[in-house]
């Protein structure tokens, strides 16, 4: 039997940082293949060149569907090759009705004018054959999310899709709803549907898997049948490599604690789902507290609610040098000492189109420059010092932040909040898309700091990053505190499992 | 690392760039209005002529739009929509829009108006009247934008309607003259030629000094060579400039205290977007509201602020346009609000936010004065005037957005 998907050699790189080497992967039709990896091992990365958003030409290797070698230019040409992605962020139009969804930029239509009968008919076939008690004419809005998953399936469905993806498709469901799920996927794959899954949840992938593919650092590691391996196996395949000396080696004295947490709880804003539950930590002077879990385990919520920046409800104690304080807006965090290199610095970090000079000195201006009057020279003064410790490579401190290279961006960003004078600082994915050699810079940065006695917090995705830089490290699952580990306590297998819940 | 320090040496800021651009445009429009003007110039279909007529130079003396008296009325014809823009551009800056300011212009000047005749106010309260409800509509518009999340665009839309409805309220669809000469004086009377030359003066001292004490701080704080020279000369141009307006003002009646007004508040502007913690905060809220409020900057408050601050000047625009006039009117302000936003977006702001000077706003202010003013002494028709600076104003973003995709 030959495979409906093969994926040989698969290469892609992204300015500076190589996401993808030479991957291989293949799907049988009716076949069940789970894709599992650490965030950023490239499976994200792979399911998008498959379905086209990355465009033939801009990786290397091979995608052969049914025995053709295809070139997908667009989303389009991939669907119509029989392909279709269900992304973990839903891609519905909430204000449409279901049946619109389905057929969205394919309506049955006569001269631009909508059959409307056609459409609505279509759709409710569709649903019937799911087995779906949804009704075509609702808006997606009001439907929750488990159903709406379900739509996106019925309308990958309608496209007639052989190879269907699911990308981390339980993260928002019910167990009911997952059941639902699980009974749809299993119906699929008796018609011949070949499906990849991507999950974190090892549990549901050995409940569904027929094979299991893990990459790792953008390589395959092994393609096995799931009968062969066990969650165990699994986990140390994914960590499996060697943490390397791109840390550089520091001890630090620790001092006193700086910031103590207690019992602190953050709620979604429209849902009240609680999104950090509990959570007690404190971080003392010198030392670096490394933060692990998967995504939407409530790392970054966590500090965002000790910073005065969650949007949901908080509650919970804060002490700093061991005064309660409360914070209710970055400011007040700030003022008490507070830093916060956040993740995403194109979005939350920086303002792109202005100087480096007025970046570094944004958060910190009323200190460096005046209270209402500012002072340049002074300003200018406190830049470049920034930028010489903290060696951001530009020609001068009116370079625009948008031309930088990342790393430099993450430099400018950490400069920003070091010129606040903060005795605790916060770091959320410090190391995100910038590449080795800029990655190591900082990690020099950070031990450095460390060494000058600030209390440094320290969120990572990168299971390497967390275990070569912390000191401490606290895992979160689901919001709740899973695991504390010293630095030599901790081994990647440790972590993951209690980031998966499994320990 | 060097490369880059080379390529910054030869290559313009953009932000400078679009100035001398501009300033160019400006000087283009200027003489082609001023070759216009000129009485032997031929009809425009007589392309033939042109030519010659234009190398006979006779023009350069005949024309009438750069005479001092057509400059003077000019430069008084910006000075309100001038004043607005400097206000509008920090609210763009902010990433907002006011859409309200020439209903508010026209409430404000008739709040003064009827204080003054019929509720007798006395002067100094009834110009204080004005500016203080032109500040308070701000706080009004600005509290339902910034606190409830209005967007800025429809509570403005709003106030467009509403005030314009309050005017006629206030007013009973009726004109109010203007009596007093003191009030009118702020619309219609010139300083001393004398006076001018001390204000010209007092300015070059301002302009050098602020030349030296940039070349001291540099010394101070170590900040490359210290080359006082060069700061000198870098100055010149503006001394120039002080010294050319003072003598074309002069040459007619000395400058009209409604270009005085304006002046001072593009100074005002120009040192609030430049030299303020609040200016700062403007760029930064417009240019990535998210990374602003993550460092601790308040932007509703400042949102809060700035829409106060335009519905302050709009007050006293108010002041100006009615002394102006000699009279409030029900249909004052009409249509202000597009050319003040107009001034901001020819002068190259953004809508979207964080980017855009009070210089171009000034700048642009002139632009669309020097299209109004132009076109009038052609006896161009009113609706084809309208249909120019609209295409105008579209050609001119249409570029800017050009350049910088090529760029």
């Amino acid at each position: 039997m030959t495979p409906i998907l093969e994926m040989r050699s698969i290469v892609k790189e992204f300015p500076g940082v190589k996401a993808l080497d030479g991957v291989t992967f293949d799907l049988f039709a009716g076949e069940f293949h789970a894709l599992v990896g650490e965030n950023g091992a490239g499976k994200s990365t792979l399911m998008k060149i498959l379905s086209g958003v990355y465009p033939y030409g801009t990786y290397g290797g091979d995608i052969i569907v049914e025995g053709g070698v295809r070139h997908f230019k667009t989303v389009r040409d991939a669907e119509s090759a029989g392909i279709a992605i269900i992304f973990q962020e839903l891609s519905l139009i909430k204000e449409l009705t279901v049946a619109e969804n389905i057929f969205l930029g394919r309506e049955p239509s006569k001269f631009g004018v909508i059959n409307w009968l056609e459409l609505y008919t279509k759709a409710g076939k569709l649903l019937k054959d799911l087995n779906l008690p949804i009704n075509p004419k609702t808006p997606v809005g009001n439907l929750g999310v488990g159903s709406q998953q379900l739509v996106e399936i019925a309308k990958a469905l309608s496209q007639n899709a052989r190879i269907l993806v699911l990308d981390e498709p339980t993260a928002a469901l019910t167990e009911a709803e997952v059941e639902t799920l699980f009974g749809i996927l299993r119906d699929l794959k008796d018609r011949g549907v070949g499906m990849i899954y991507i999950s974190h949840k090892l549990g549901e992938v050995f409940e569904m898997s027929d094979r299991i593919t893990v990459l790792r650092d953008g390589r395959t590691v092994g393609t096995n049948e799931a009968k062969d391996l066990s969650v165990a196996k699994v986990i140390a395949l994914m960590v499996g490599r060697e943490v390397g000396d791109i840390f550089p080696l520091s001890r630090h004295e620790f001092g006193e604690t700086v910031l103590e947490i207690k019992n602190l709880t953050a709620f979604e804003a429209e849902t009240n789902k609680k999104l950090v539950d509990n959570v007690s930590f404190n971080v003392r002077k010198g030392e670096v507290l490394g933060i692990s879990g998967l995504m939407g385990a409530g790392r970054s919520e966590l500090l965002m609610a000790i910073f005065g920046a969650h949007p949901g409800r908080a509650t919970g104690e804060i002490s700093v040098e061991g005064k309660r304080v409360s914070i209710s807006n970055p400011s007040e965090a700030i003022k008490n000492g507070i830093g916060f290199v956040t993740e995403d610095r194109k979005r939350f970090g920086l303002i792109l189109e202005q100087t480096i000079l007025d970046n570094m000195t944004l958060a910190g201006l009323k200190q460096i420059s005046g209270a209402f009057v500012t002072h340049r020279a002074r300003e200018s003064v406190a830049a470049r010092k920034s930028m010489t410790d903290l060696h951001v490579k530009a020609g001068s401190p009116l370079t625009v932040a948008g031309t930088l290279s990342g790393g430099n961006q993450q430099k400018v960003v950490l400069g920003k909040w070091l010129l606040t004078n903060p005795k605790v600082l916060f770091l959320d994915e410090p190391t995100r898309g910038i590449d080795v050699g800029a990655k190591q810079e900082i990690y020099a940065n950070i031990n450095e700091l460390a060494k000058q006695g600030l209390a440094i917090v320290m969120v990572s995705s990168e299971l390497p990053e967390v275990i070569g830089l912390s000191d401490r490290i606290l895992v979160l699952h689901e919001g709740k505190l899973t695991g504390e580990f010293t630095r030599t306590e901790a081994t990647p297998e440790r972590v993951m499992a209690a980031a998966t819940g499994n320990n | 690392m060097t490369e880059q320090v080379k390529e910054s040496r030869f290559k313009l800021p953009t932000s400078a760039l679009r100035a001398y651009t501009m300033i160019a445009a400006l000087a283009l429009i200027w003489m082609f209005f001023h070759y216009a003007t000129a009485q032997n110039t031929p009809a425009f279909s007589d392309i033939g002529s042109h030519l010659g007529n234009f190398f006979s130079f006779e023009w350069i003396r005949e024309g009438i739009f750069l005479s001092s008296r057509n400059l003077s009325n000019l430069m008084l014809q910006t000075s309100v929509t001038g004043i607005i823009a400097v206000g509008m551009l920090m609210v763009i800056v902010a990433g907002q829009i006011d859409l309200s300011v020439g209903s508010v212009l026209g409430f404000a000047g008739a709040v003064a108006a009827i204080a003054l005749t019929s509720w007798e106010f006395g002067l100094p309260a009834a110009l204080l009247a004005a500016i203080i409800i032109g500040a308070f509509i701000g706080l009004a518009q600005g509290a339902l934008t910034a606190y409830l999340n209005i967007p800025a665009f429809i509570v403005t839309l709003g106030g467009l309607l509403a005030w314009r409805g309050a005017v006629k309220a206030i007013t009973k669809s009726e004109t109010i003259p203007i009596a007093d000469p003191i009030f009118k004086s702020i619309g219609q009377s010139y300083i001393a030629p004398q006076l001018g030359w001390i204000l010209a003066g007092a300015g070059v001292l301002f302009v050098l000094a602020v030349a030296f004490r940039r070349a001291q701080t540099q010394k101070t704080y170590e900040l490359g060579e210290v080359n006082y020279a060069g700061e000198m000369l870098k100055a010149l141009p503006s001394v120039a400039a002080i010294l050319i307006f003072i003598y074309v003002m002069n040459s007619y009646a000395g400058i009209p205290i409604p270009v005085l007004i304006f002046l001072a508040v593009a100074l005002l502007g120009v040192f609030i977007t430049n030299f303020t913690t609040f200016g700062r905060y403007l760029y930064a809220i417009g240019g990535n509201a998210d990374a602003a409020r993550l460092s601790g900057i308040n932007n509703k408050l400042n949102i809060l602020k700035v829409f106060v601050l335009l519905g302050a000047l709009t007050g006293l625009a108010s002041l100006i346009f009615t002394a102006r006039v000699g009279s409030a009117s029900p249909d004052a302000g009409t249509l202000k609000e597009l050319d003040a936003i107009a001034a901001c977006v020819i002068g190259g702001a953004s809508l979207v936010g964080g980017r855009g000077t009070i210089f171009g706003a000034c700048l642009g202010a002139l632009i669309m004065a020097s299209l109004d003013n132009g076109m009038s002494l052609l006896n161009v028709r009113d609706f084809m005037q309208d249909i120019i600076k609209g295409l105008i104003l579209v050609a001119a973003v249409g570029l800017d957005m050009f350049g910088k995709k090529s760029s």
